[in-house]
């Protein structure tokens, strides 16, 4: 086996040297009875060729961005990633090395999470950032887990309006916790409904989790939000699923949330069927001790010199381990350095002109697609760079017929949404050219 | 022999934010205008100035700082990794290729399933792979880590007993597990209750039956245990745990060494997690993304978490979300697929004979490693072991020399260190696990270098506890940085 470099002859005289015969007369301490007799029923070993072909032959059968006009994004998003960040994340000193224990020999991954850490309180206005959690929704399950020791327990207030998946997850996240969980409405313009939240916001809620953009696109009124919850003390987390958006929007931290919390994928990770994609968890300085997750910080080492190490340990399981405040120990490293690569290549007025573009482009979606009679906007709410439309047929019949034309034209919301059985969810980012919503728009009247 | 030490230019790199000039960007960006004329439908009070913090760097920069940045890390394909319980095998390269394949990377969770076989067929297919390895019947491929494969066998186990009406809220976790247990445990509502492994390094049934009662939901054993010892007894206390209305969840961290030998299942495990960057050879990334996958018996499937992969009688794969025992949605989408991606590629590539020859070389590899590092360091437990041995600092202790100065002395050497102080139960331990994929001759160089470091301590003690010396920085300050945190750069902070 290729990957084996011990041939039979050095097996046998390194069990010479152990003093046994035979491989097997090392598992003497398994029970006989349990021992197999027959080989695992799998499919013959391939060779490099024939196991490459065969991946191939599976990646065919599958659509992407580059063989369709791909209108799709609600969590995860086909932005461009450039060669230098492939590259970069290619280096096995990077991928193949462990989580940073020893910090002498692992400075490389250990200075580039501190500037991922540095980045995420940039980007989103926070004061601290751990390294990384699964994905967006298990870092808001996280998140309301955080919040809820914080306060010592309470309720949890999520907008309706928030991902689907994080909703989810955070309801399984908390199947055991004491907090009870209710959602609040969102209105006709796509926003969290705030009159209908503050009536459900009491003295009881430990948090109230909302997301901006939310999961139709709309930027949600932040600002507003945060004073209403805090207003009845409760903590504020603002979570997000494009983070791309806070290129040009003013960030949640601006605004006084508390916990800032999401996905990270846009930042050169590839879609990769729902991952691995990147947990973004920050938060405001006072709440770092009970924050989940590896954390790096910057110290001395004894000889005076800058260095790096995994820090505020004593949150983590290897210490007192069920007063641990999280299980998380493999986190996406990889895909933090991912990030950091890529927002650090984009920079300061890459990353606006970028965000511009994806709006821009929605912006000129949102006019064009409405050309077609049975067309109409699904709310009234700012966007970024997706938004929600009302078709007056179908929507999973819409996307099913358009594939014949190679294009992918949004996500019927119906799954997730009952009352929103004709509504269809379209992003556009900068992969998406003029010309490729021009055609949807043409498609979508010689559809009706 | 020629000597394989380290002798490498470092070169200083400092943080990028330290770094570039205005208006530089490493990335070619769209055309502004490429639309016309857009009326932004954003107010104006929402959008932000430029952030501040951001660096501006072209992409030959960019290239050079992490290049270097990563000349500072000791990865596997550097050199011998032996983390015990970490199974730092090698990361065969088609399967990164195979990762990037365009019809996997880019993929789009939400496309529809009718363009979406390929992927669901992988999904599918490994997930009876990962049965047949394990003598399970189910399996999901949702968890992203071990930890959240062992939160989701928790979950389930809980979903079960309340589902037949049962309050049951303590977990078994001997000493011998592993450090996520607990605290996965606590996540799920449950109590920890620690279980004493026998003189043997070993859990013994009487143990487990004087702590079983109505109120125990499961035993969480890691087999084998993290002493690399096989827990013996494991049928015996299944039976004991079954009997009294448990259910017995095994850590499958260590399955290294048992692929092609000893099916879980078989053993009388109701719930097994893997970690597929361990057994099956997908990337650790400097901390993930790593993939727990969890196998069930049957009893469990209603409870698993949603969608499901099916495959219709017209052999087309769809999801099936609708299962209304469910314990729900651990993550986002489906896990992490282009992990499963990667641990598709090793599993076809090993065979069933490939699995069982890993399994029996990394054994052999690691009895090896005991046999002749016996007499130079202390072995606590004295038996064969599996795919991993335990050795402690007692012998050196009397010189003053520590398990921490070895580890930083293996540094000096050119090797990884082990995984240290871990297992608790052993004091001072050294847990080496050197993996199939290392060659005798990389071996044979790092029992050398244990050696030496041995007979140094009898020799300079103060030569081990100086080390390491040839690295980038030495040994750090933790307590100061735990005491006053510096977790970011700020802007107008540079010294």
């Amino acid at each position: 086996m290729r990957y084996i470099p011990n041939t039979a002859g050095d097996i046998e005289s390194m069990l010479s040297i152990i003093g046994v015969r035979d491989p097997d007369d090392l598992f003497r301490s398994v029970p006989e009875e349990f021992v197999l007799k027959e080989d695992l029923v799998l499919p013959p070993a391939l060779s490099e060729p024939d196991l490459l072909s065969h991946m191939r032959e599976m990646g065919a059968e599958n659509a992407h961005a580059g063989s369709y006009k791909c209108f799709l994004g609600g969590g995860a998003y086909n932005h461009f990633i450039p060669s230098a960040v492939a590259r970069i994340v290619s280096r096995s000193e990077f991928y193949t090395a462990y989580t940073p224990y020893q910090p002498e020999v692992s400075q490389g991954t250990l200075q580039a999470m501190f500037e991922y850490q540095t980045l995420m309180c940039e980007l989103l206005g926070m004061d601290v950032s751990n390294a990384s959690l699964y994905c967006g929704a298990s870092s808001s399950a996280e998140a309301v887990l955080m919040a809820l020791r914080v306060k010592k327990g309470g309720t949890v207030v999520l907008s309706e309006a928030v991902s689907p998946e994080y909703r989810r997850v955070i309801r399984t996240y908390c199947r055991h916790g004491a907090a009870s969980i209710v959602e609040a409405p969102f209105d006709e313009s796509g926003a969290t409904d705030v009159g209908r939240l503050e009536e459900l916001v009491n003295g009881t809620t430990a948090a109230v989790l909302v997301q901006s953009p939310n999961f139709f696109g709309v930027v949600e009124d932040i600002e507003r939000l945060s004073a209403l919850v805090h207003e009845k003390k409760s903590l504020f987390v603002c979570s997000f699923t494009e983070p791309l958006a806070f290129g040009i929007l003013r960030p949640p931290g601006d605004f006084d949330a508390d916990i800032c919390c999401g996905e990270g994928q846009s930042f050169g990770i590839p879609p990769g069927f729902g991952g691995p994609h990147l947990g973004i968890l920050t938060a405001k300085e006072n709440l770092v001790r009970n924050m989940p997750g590896r954390i790096v910080g910057r110290t001395k080492d004894e000889g005076g010199k800058d260095a790096y190490v995994l820090t505020l340990s004593a949150r983590e399981q290897h210490i007192r381990r069920e007063k641990a405040k999280s299980n998380v120990c493999t986190n996406q490293g990889l895909c933090a350095l991912t990030a950091t690569v890529y927002l650090e290549g984009l920079g300061k007025s890459g990353i606006r002109t970028l965000a511009l573009a994806n709006h821009e482009g929605a912006e000129y979606a949102k006019k064009k697609l409405l050309e077609a009679d049975w067309v109409k906007l699904g709310f009234s709410g700012p966007t970024f760079n997706e938004f929600v439309l009302r078709l007056g047929h179908d929507p999973t019949e819409v996307v099913t017929r358009l594939l014949d034309k190679r294009m992918i034209a949004g996500i019927p919301l119906g799954k997730f949404y009952p009352g929103l059985g004709d509504c269809l969810l379209v992003t556009v980012t900068e992969l998406v050219s003029k010309n490729d919503i021009d055609a949807l728009a043409d498609a979508f009247k010689e559809l009706y | 022999m020629k000597s394989h030490g380290i002798t490498t230019l470092s070169i200083q790199e400092p943080l990028i934010f330290d770094q570039g000039s205005e208006k530089r960007c490493a990335f070619s960006l769209p055309d502004e205008g490429r639309f016309g004329p857009i009326e932004q439908s954003i107010p104006k009070h929402w959008i932000r100035e430029e952030i501040e913090g951001f660096p501006e760097v072209s992409e030959p920069e960019l290239v050079r700082h992490f290049t270097r940045l990563s000349t500072w890390n000791y990865g596997l394909d550097t050199g011998f990794y032996p983390l015990g319980s970490c199974t730092m095998k090698y990361n065969p390269k088609v399967n990164e290729e195979a990762a990037c394949i365009p019809g996997l990377s880019g993929a789009h969770p939400y496309q529809p399933e009718s363009i979406s076989q390929g992927a669901l067929r992988l999904l599918y297919d490994l997930e009876r792979y990962l049965s047949e390895i394990t003598g399970m019947d189910r399996c999901t491929l949702q968890p992203a880590a071990g930890a959240q494969g062992e939160l989701c066998g928790m979950m389930l186990i809980r979903a079960h007993l309340e589902r037949n009406g049962s309050g049951r809220r303590r977990v078994l976790i001997p000493d011998t597990s592993h450090g996520t247990n607990p605290a996965s445990v606590a996540m799920c509502g449950f109590e920890a209750v620690p279980l004493k492994s026998g003189t043997k390094g070993i859990i013994e049934t009487d143990a487990v039956r004087n702590l079983m009662d109505d109120d125990v939901a499961a035993i969480m054993v890691t087999n084998p245990n993290t002493l690399g010892l096989f827990e013996k007894n494991i049928a015996e206390i299944a039976d004991v745990v079954h009997k009294q209305g448990g259910f017995v969840y095994c850590d499958g961290a260590n399955l290294n060494a048992l692929m092609g030998m000893v099916k879980v299942g078989d053993l009388g495990v109701d719930i097994v997690h893997m970690n597929l960057h361990k057994t099956f050879s997908t990337p650790h990334g400097g901390g993930g993304p790593g993939a727990g996958p969890v196998a069930v018996k049957e009893t469990f499937a209603p409870f698993l978490p949603v969608p499901e992969v099916v495959k219709e009688k017209n052999g087309i794969f769809a999801f099936n979300d609708d299962l209304p025992l469910s314990i729900g949605k651990l993550k986002s989408f489906y896990g992490n697929f282009l992990v499963c991606v990667k641990a598709y590629s090793y599993i076809r590539a090993m065979g069933a004979r490939g699995l069982r020859q890993a399994t029996q070389t990394a054994v052999t590899n690691a009895n090896y490693i005991r046999k002749r590092l016996e007499g130079h360091y202390h072995l606590p437990y004295d038996d064969h072991c599996m795919h991993e041995c335990v050795f402690t600092d007692r012998l050196q202790k009397k010189r003053g020399v520590t398990t921490l100065d070895i580890a930083k002395s293996i540094i000096d050497r050119g090797f990884h260190p082990p995984t240290i102080y871990f297992p608790l139960v052993v004091e001072g331990a050294l847990m080496i696990e050197p993996t199939e994929t290392e060659s005798r001759e990389e071996i044979d160089r790092f029992v050398e270098a244990m050696i030496d470091i041995a007979e140094e301590t009898e020799k300079n003690p103060q030569n081990i506890k100086d080390s390491p010396r040839k690295t980038k920085i030495g040994r750090v300050d933790e307590v100061t940085a735990a005491r006053k945190p510096v977790l970011r750069w700020s802007p107008g902070t540079d010294e």
